[in-house]
């Protein structure tokens, strides 16, 4: 595959030149060495493989990306627009990765929290990262994911967020990746590890937006731990720049009666891809996998998720909804896996997509794995449109076409909207639903 | 108010309505009677602008304007009201979000200002207390999960709300026992005025002893077969609706002259 080797080879020189530049001892230095290998080995992936049959990337493959330097980056203007609304929590800014210290705000942490960049952590004493070694790499495997083993291979940045057995954090940590090319192609590759000690509970929310009319690739991972008891309720929203691409990983591991929700929102962006991987490590467990894609003009947006039941008597819920305009096409794969140790599993999974123009295409598929015997799974998926009877019903109560049809646009996203426990969040996505209406028909 | 002048209709590919006239004044209420497939609902549905109902003759005027052409949030701002057979369950948009939407968007086009929350929570809480309906029904969303009668009283009480100048009633009545029935005739009852005009398309005549029509008509294969007084009712429901089948529709027109004498009388 010339495409592959073309992609490889620029990055093969990068990652020469990173090794001369700023060479990292020690476990991390280790860690890079072993994630370009896998990713020189893997090469990009093509459609060839199953998890990518119905996203072609060659987009992506063919475009000369350059890795952000540490100076890259945007000015305070272009995040300033970027910024989400905030709820008051602190909130840590990068810019095409990499930490942007005067942008940030990481005041008012009770104690035994800890928000660090993953360059500040690595720098702050000896052996900053040892306490990371299990989870760092470790929760987000790259041996057979390309696009993971890549952010890997250029690990310098990120952030660090450690709360202590016990402690809860009562406010959102807010954390913001903006990414923009200047001149040539920029790959930005946002890093989050989050550990949560045993009985704590945060909150956190990963914003990835962009701006500017020359591609840039976000390829992010973030690694989620979350120990017995403790419980995490994770939000990502991409809103990334018409023409760019974001690539995501999401993966987490719980602990013995731990609780994770993560809510998933992609909207902007040419080729957006979102994975999130949950190992229920622990019996008990408990695991939310909600997710809102909104698509447009010619956007794909994939989303793939994974939940692996190691454990007995862990309970998942999943709910994905799409609502896809113009000539968007999104892909759905839902993977439940259920082992055989695995027993009183209670697993829901369903995906429902609206369709608001004839061309819009959604591939779902769910796929369970299940190796016990005494388990629940269901799974279902629903594609439609909006509902004549409703829209005619709307009309004869003086409500014009438009006005109908976002309220019922707003109305198919409104259990997951209710999940939403950071109003911030839930007021932007009120935006985002309205925004919708008027790019109708221009798709 | 409301002129219908040798109305047909198609509904999907059914010919439907074989020519309707019927005239409508201020203040007066018409029940159009007749059996299942008469074309009760299709002609209901013409009046409101409903999707796949064709109109392929006729004419029908609402205040003087081509009902016809408007579309149907357009007569809805102009005082119709459709009251639905078969009220739309719409899961995520919340029963009071959309009546203030819906208030708001009359108001507007009546070049009255928008009601702020506190006026229409007074607003909505007088006609609630009208037609005996709980709290909770206002903050659920629109008909979901109820019952068939709280439905039905959804339907009235967005009629108390919005204030029309022509309701038209489709089978408000069916489904609901005597206490709801009560209740529903009630509030409509509440509503009559010398300005608004009431269309009560029903199949059972029960409904009429609680809503005293000014006028009653039959419908029969997309006709009206006969037109009266409310004793017309009675008389329905001693015979049923069987007669019909003898009796020759009566020619179109004629119908339309002879109840456009009476109700202008």
């Amino acid at each position: 595959m010339p495409q592959i080797a073309i992609g490889a080879d620029s990055y093969a020189a990068q990652f020469a030149t990173l090794k001369g530049t700023a060479p990292a001892a020690g476990p991390l230095g280790s860690l890079r060495d072993d994630a370009f290998r896998c990713f020189d080995r893997l090469g990009f992936p093509t459609t060839r493989l199953e998890e990518w049959r119905f996203t072609n990337i060659a987009p992506i493959v063919d475009t000369p990306f350059q890795a952000a330097g540490a100076a890259a980056g945007s000015g305070r203007e272009v995040v300033d627009a970027l910024r989400p609304p905030r709820s008051g929590g602190p909130e840590l800014v990068f810019v095409n990765g990499r930490f942007a210290p005067e942008l940030s705000d990481a005041s008012g942490l009770p104690p035994g929290v800890r928000v660090r960049s993953l360059a500040a952590t690595a720098d702050a004493e000896a052996g900053g990262l040892d306490a990371l070694a299990p989870y760092l790499g470790r929760l987000a495997r790259f041996e057979r994911h390309a696009f993971t083993a890549l952010n890997t291979a250029f690990l310098a940045d990120g952030a660090v967020i450690e709360v202590d057995g016990g402690v809860l954090v009562d406010r959102p940590i807010h954390l913001l990746f903006a990414s923009s090319s200047d001149a040539a192609p920029v790959l930005s590759q946002p890093r989050v590890l989050v550990v949560a000690g045993a009985s704590s509970e945060l909150r956190v929310v990963e914003s990835h937006a962009g701006a500017g009319d020359v591609p840039y690739l976000s390829n992010a991972v973030t690694e989620v731990s979350v120990a017995e008891n403790a419980v995490v309720d994770h939000y990502t929203v991409v809103r990334e720049a018409p023409a760019a691409f974001h690539v995501g990983s999401l993966a987490v591991r719980i602990g013995r009666a731990g609780n994770f929700s993560s809510h998933a929102i992609t909207a902007g962006g040419a080729i957006v891809r979102h994975e999130a991987g949950v190992v229920l490590g622990g019996e008990g467990g408990e695991c939310t996998l909600n997710g809102l894609y909104l698509a447009n003009g010619r956007q794909l947006v994939d989303n793939q998720t994974t939940i692996d039941h190691a454990m007995p008597h862990c309970d998942s819920h999943e709910l994905y909804k799409g609502i896809l305009d113009g000539r968007s096409r999104a892909v759905f794969n839902g993977k439940i896996i259920v082992r055989l140790d695995a027993q009183k599993t209670d697993a829901k999974q369903s995906n429902k997509a609206l369709l608001l123009s004839e061309d819009a295409q959604i591939t779902t598929k769910p796929q369970l794995e299940i190796f016990a015997d005494d388990v629940k799974c269901t799974h279902g998926a629903t594609v439609g449109q909006l509902d004549a009877d409703a829209m005619f019903y709307l009309r004869s109560r003086a409500l014009s076409e438009a006005q109908a049809r976002q309220l019922l646009i707003h109305a198919f996203a409104a259990d997951l909207l209710g999940h939403i426990k950071v109003e911030a969040i839930r007021r932007q996505l009120d935006a985002l639903l309205l925004e919708r209406l008027p790019m109708n028909g221009n798709g | 108010m409301l002129e219908i002048r040798n109305l047909q209709a198609k509904a999907g590919d059914r010919q439907i309505l074989n020519g309707i006239d019927l005239t409508v004044s201020p203040g007066e209420v018409h029940a159009i009677m007749g059996p299942n497939g008469s074309g009760k609902s299709t002609l209901a549905g013409a009046l409101a602008g409903r999707d796949g109902i064709e109109v392929t003759g006729g004419s029908a005027t609402f205040k003087g304007q081509d009902l016809l052409e408007l579309e149907p949030e357009e007569r809805a701002r102009e005082g119709l009201f459709l009251a639905f057979q078969y009220p739309v369950e719409i899961p995520g948009v919340n029963n009071a979000y959309l009546l203030k939407a819906a208030l708001n968007e009359v108001r507007k086009h009546r070049g009255q200002p928008e009601l702020d929350a506190m006026d229409f929570m007074t607003l909505v809480r007088k006609r609630m207390s009208l037609l005996e309906m709980d709290d909770a029904l206002l903050n659920r969303p629109v008909n979901d999960g109820f019952s068939g009668g709280e439905k039905k009283r959804n339907e009235i009480f967005q009629l108390a709300v919005l204030e029309p100048t022509l309701a038209i009633l489709d089978e408000t009545d069916s489904g609901l026992d005597i206490d709801a029935l009560k209740t529903v005739a009630g509030g409509v009852n509440a509503m009559r005025s010398p300005e608004r005009s009431m269309v009560v398309v029903t199949h059972y005549q029960r409904l009429l002893h609680y809503i005293v029509p000014d006028f009653v008509h039959v419908l029969a294969r997309g006709r009206i077969v006969k037109s009266g007084g409310k004793e017309l009712a009675l008389e329905l429901e001693e015979k049923g609706y069987g007669w019909l089948d003898a009796e020759p529709a009566r020619p179109a027109v004629a119908s339309g002259v002879s109840l456009h004498e009476t109700s202008t009388a």
